[in-house]
């Protein structure tokens, strides 16, 4: 069988699904976090597949701008947890509704 | 030797790193420990009290070891004194001859920007338009002749502030800056391109504000750097808007390739050239402290008195000049632009040599001399006599080094004192300083056969022979500014030191019992720069056959225009007889009345002038008064004063009118308040309370969990997507 853009699409899509399912359903800080991760890294999938198929190194050099943004994300990520878990003892997204009108 | 040029900014690039690193794990540990030890706050206040009796002073009461200072002196001033070798030992391989004959050397490190534009952007004929830039170093007889100077009055001055500096907690710190500074203005030096000059520019300018702030825990010091940077930065501004129009016009960066364009191809740069030559300008004014940006440059005597030397006296003040000299080809393509530079450096020298004549502080004294010297030399360029101005650069950095260093000495001496007035008589307590700084005053002053005698005279010289087609009444005026401005040099010169030297002891007892001789790493630099500030000018002589050495081995940088015949001008020899001798008669009469007024006179006559005009002695006294007049227009003008106009504005003028209105409105007011009250008012409570129901419903919405509204942002996007899919 050979690998086609549809498996990669497939994969992918499978990924960010996930992912996203994770950040909706998810109560962790952590596991929201590590979700979006995996909707990221779906992404990449995606331009990377789609970059190999163009023959386009546009796809690649995008990923590598994400996976450099991630990191970023991650920081900040980790510092909001750290914050949060001072300010409420708990990792409960559900506990973070200052906001509510 | 020659394919070396690499090493020679390496070297110091290097000691920065390793000073840098060993400085900051050393101190890591120890926390919060500076030099002075005084934290913020403390020194603060009399900072506020007396700010222009700001002292640097080489001495830390408490004498504690310093860490790996041994390590430090040795690469701090090794790296310095390897890169000299390397450049001397380049020169000496291209050689002298094939250098003033047109000979250069550019080594090519790596590309640095390929820019992929499409060729077929309009572009002249001649134009290099290559469209990339290269990191490529080149040597040819001007970059020589700064990389000489550089490096050898560089070395100096970093063993001078071996012993300057040697108490000073932060020593490894300012080794480390030091090395960044020969870096950058290697870089800046050998840089073959102008973004390559315009890192080393950069480079030198954050180094001058790291030094000028080296005491940041004070805060004169740290204003003193942030002023520097801000208004370099208007500066920079110009400059940088200057490269993007050489970029744009020839396709390229490369010096050869775009003045070989330029001087090839007139006709069809000409137009431009006025614009990109003042944008240049409008740089070399911020860099080298030319009017009105000089501001920064007197304030910049806050840091420790090495860099005044070495920074804002010998090199990096002059890279306007020498960047100036380096564009002369676009600058004799732009008449005007060259009536512009010439006015602004006449006008700067007079200008800061009679402020130099009311200031009490011996580095600000220097300081507005180093104004007015750099004066003259963008004078010299704006008549055209780059060569000339080059000159002066030269001898400039030899004995305005030597002065600064010679104040150092004495500062340090004197335990940190810096005002003339608690000074006197310091000529038999420190002899050898004594000497050093006499030679360089005798120098700057234009005694005849000292360097800038010379220098100066080739300038005046230029000056007096300049032809300016649009004004030919022009350069006499000039040059009556540059003669009466030399006569004010002498004259203030000769009374700082009077007052230092001569007459009897003036301050307390505690600093006379101080004074002392300074070390051999501060005095043996102070010799040779004396020696090579009498001797310097012997690379120029005029009047004698081949005696204008320096004029001939800058030749080649004076590329030929084509269809501009180069005008040699060989006055007949009683004109250039003639000026000399009215530089000297004005020179004498400078260096008479500071004697008379101040060491015979003992200072009664400037009492009796100043007490007789008052008003011109505050304004001279407070530097007219130019840095209150920034403040106010453009520090608190624009930012506070401005709205506070506009209020005014607002309350008188704009006021009139509704004043008047106010009368017929106040009785129609009265009908309209009661229809306000029951009609108006009805209704928009009315709508306020319907809304507010409404919205009741609606802020349930907001319930402040992120999940939620990324679930509702999925839906939306799935529903778009769909309806997309559907009905596409």
């Amino acid at each position: 069988m050979t690998i086609t853009i549809n498996h990669y699409l497939i994969v992918s899509f499978l990924l960010f699904s996930i992912g996203f399912l994770g950040v909706l359903v998810r109560r962790n800080f952590l596991t929201i976090l590590m979700s979006i991760e995996l909707m990221l890294n779906a992404v990449n999938l995606n331009l990377i597949a789609f970059s190999r198929r163009l023959s386009d190194l546009t796809g690649q050099v995008f990923s590598i701008f994400v996976i450099t943004i991630a990191a970023g994300e991650a920081a900040i990520g980790l510092a909001l947890t750290i914050s949060f878990f001072r300010q409420k003892k708990t990792l409960d997204v559900e506990e973070a509704h200052t906001m509510q009108g | 030797m020659r394919n070396l040029l690499w090493a020679i900014p390496l070297f110091p690039l290097i000691g920065f790193l390793i000073n840098g690193l060993v400085y900051l794990l050393s101190h890591r540990t120890k926390g919060e420990t500076h030099g002075h030890g005084g934290g913020y706050g403390t020194d603060a206040h009399t900072a506020a009290t007396a700010p222009d009796t700001a002292h640097d002073t080489g001495h830390d009461p408490g004498h504690h070891e310093i860490p790996f200072k041994g390590l430090h002196t040795v690469v701090g001033v090794g790296s310095v004194v390897i890169a000299c070798v390397l450049a001397f030992g380049a020169i000496f391989d291209i050689g002298l001859k094939a250098f003033s004959e047109g000979a250069s050397h550019s080594i090519t490190l790596w590309r640095w920007i390929p820019l992929a534009v499409n060729q077929a952007v309009g572009q002249i004929p001649g134009s290099a338009g290559e469209w990339f830039v290269d990191v490529t170093l080149r040597i040819d007889s001007l970059s020589a002749l700064m990389l000489a100077f550089v490096t050898f009055v560089g070395s100096l001055i970093h063993l001078y502030s071996v012993g300057y500096m040697g108490h000073e907690e932060g020593f490894g710190r300012f080794f480390a800056y030091l090395n960044l500074f020969m870096f950058a203005m290697l870089v800046l030096v050998l840089g073959g391109n102008f973004l390559l000059l315009f890192v080393g520019w950069e480079g030198v300018g954050l180094c001058s504000y790291l030094l000028i702030g080296y005491y940041y825990e004070k805060n004169y010091a740290a204003d003193a750097g942030k002023k520097a940077f801000v208004v370099n930065r208007i500066g920079d501004f110009g400059f940088i808007l200057g490269i993007f129009g050489v970029f744009g016009l020839f396709g390229s960066l490369d010096f050869q390739k775009v003045f070989a364009a330029a001087a090839a191809n007139p006709a069809a740069y000409t137009p431009y050239m006025t614009v990109i030559c003042l944008l240049l300008f409008v740089g070399a004014c911020g860099k080298s402290a030319q009017f009105p940006l000089y501001v920064w440059l007197p304030d910049a005597m806050a840091g420790p008195t090495p860099v005044s030397a070495l920074i804002h006296a010998a090199t990096m003040v002059t890279a306007g000049v020498y960047m100036i000299a380096r564009c002369n080809v676009f600058f004799r393509l732009a008449p005007n632009a060259m009536i512009v530079v010439a006015i602004v450096g006449a006008f700067t020298a007079l200008f800061a040599a009679t402020i130099g004549v009311a200031q009490n502080d011996i580095k600000k004294v220097l300081a507005y001399s180093t104004v007015s010297q750099l004066g003259y030399m963008f004078l010299a360029c704006g008549v055209g006599a780059f060569a000339e101005g080059m000159f002066h650069v030269t001898t400039h950095a030899f004995f305005k080094a030597c002065l600064f260093l010679g104040a150092g000495s004495v500062i340090h001496a004197m335990g940190g004192e810096q005002d003339i007035r608690r000074m006197g008589g310091l000529a038999g307590k420190i002899p050898r300083t004594y000497r050093t700084f006499l030679i360089a005053t005798l120098t700057i002053s234009g005694v005849p056969f000292l360097a800038a005698f010379f220098s100066k005279d080739a300038i005046k010289a230029a000056v007096f022979h300049a032809e300016f087609q649009a004004v030919p009444w022009l350069p006499k005026l000039l040059y009556a500014v540059a003669l009466f401005t030399a006569g004010l040099t002498a004259f203030y010169m000769f009374r700082l030191l009077t007052l230092t030297f001569w007459g009897h002891f003036r301050g307390t007892k505690e600093q006379e019992h101080h004074v002392h001789e300074s070390p051999a790493t501060m005095t043996i630099p102070l010799i040779v720069l004396a020696f090579l500030s009498i001797v310097s000018g012997y690379v120029g002589v005029p009047i004698i056959e081949h005696g204008d050495r320096i004029g001939e081995f800058l030749r080649p940088i004076r590329l030929p225009i084509a269809g501009m015949p180069e005008r040699v001008h060989h006055a007949p020899l009683s004109i250039e007889l003639g000026l000399m001798a009215a530089a000297v008669a004005v020179a004498s009469i400078g260096i008479y009345l500071a004697w008379s007024w101040y060491s015979k006179g003992e200072g009664r006559t400037p009492a009796r002038l100043a007490a007789e005009w008052p008003g011109v002695y505050r304004a001279v006294a407070h530097k007219y008064f130019v840095d209150e007049a920034y403040e106010k227009v453009f520090v608190r003008g624009l930012a506070l004063d401005g709205g506070r106009f506009l209020w005014e504005v607002d309350a008188t003028v704009v006021d009139l009118i509704p004043n008047g209105a106010a009368a017929v409105t106040r009785g129609a007011s009265w009908m309209a308040a009661a229809f306000d009250q029951y009609v108006v008012d009805g209704l928009v409570n009315g709508v306020a309370y319907a809304l507010q129901s409404l919205f009741q419903l609606f802020r349930r919405a907001q319930t402040g969990r992120v999940q939620n509204y990324a679930l509702v942002m999925g839906g939306g996007l799935f529903c778009l997507v769909a309806v997309y899919l559907l009905f596409r």
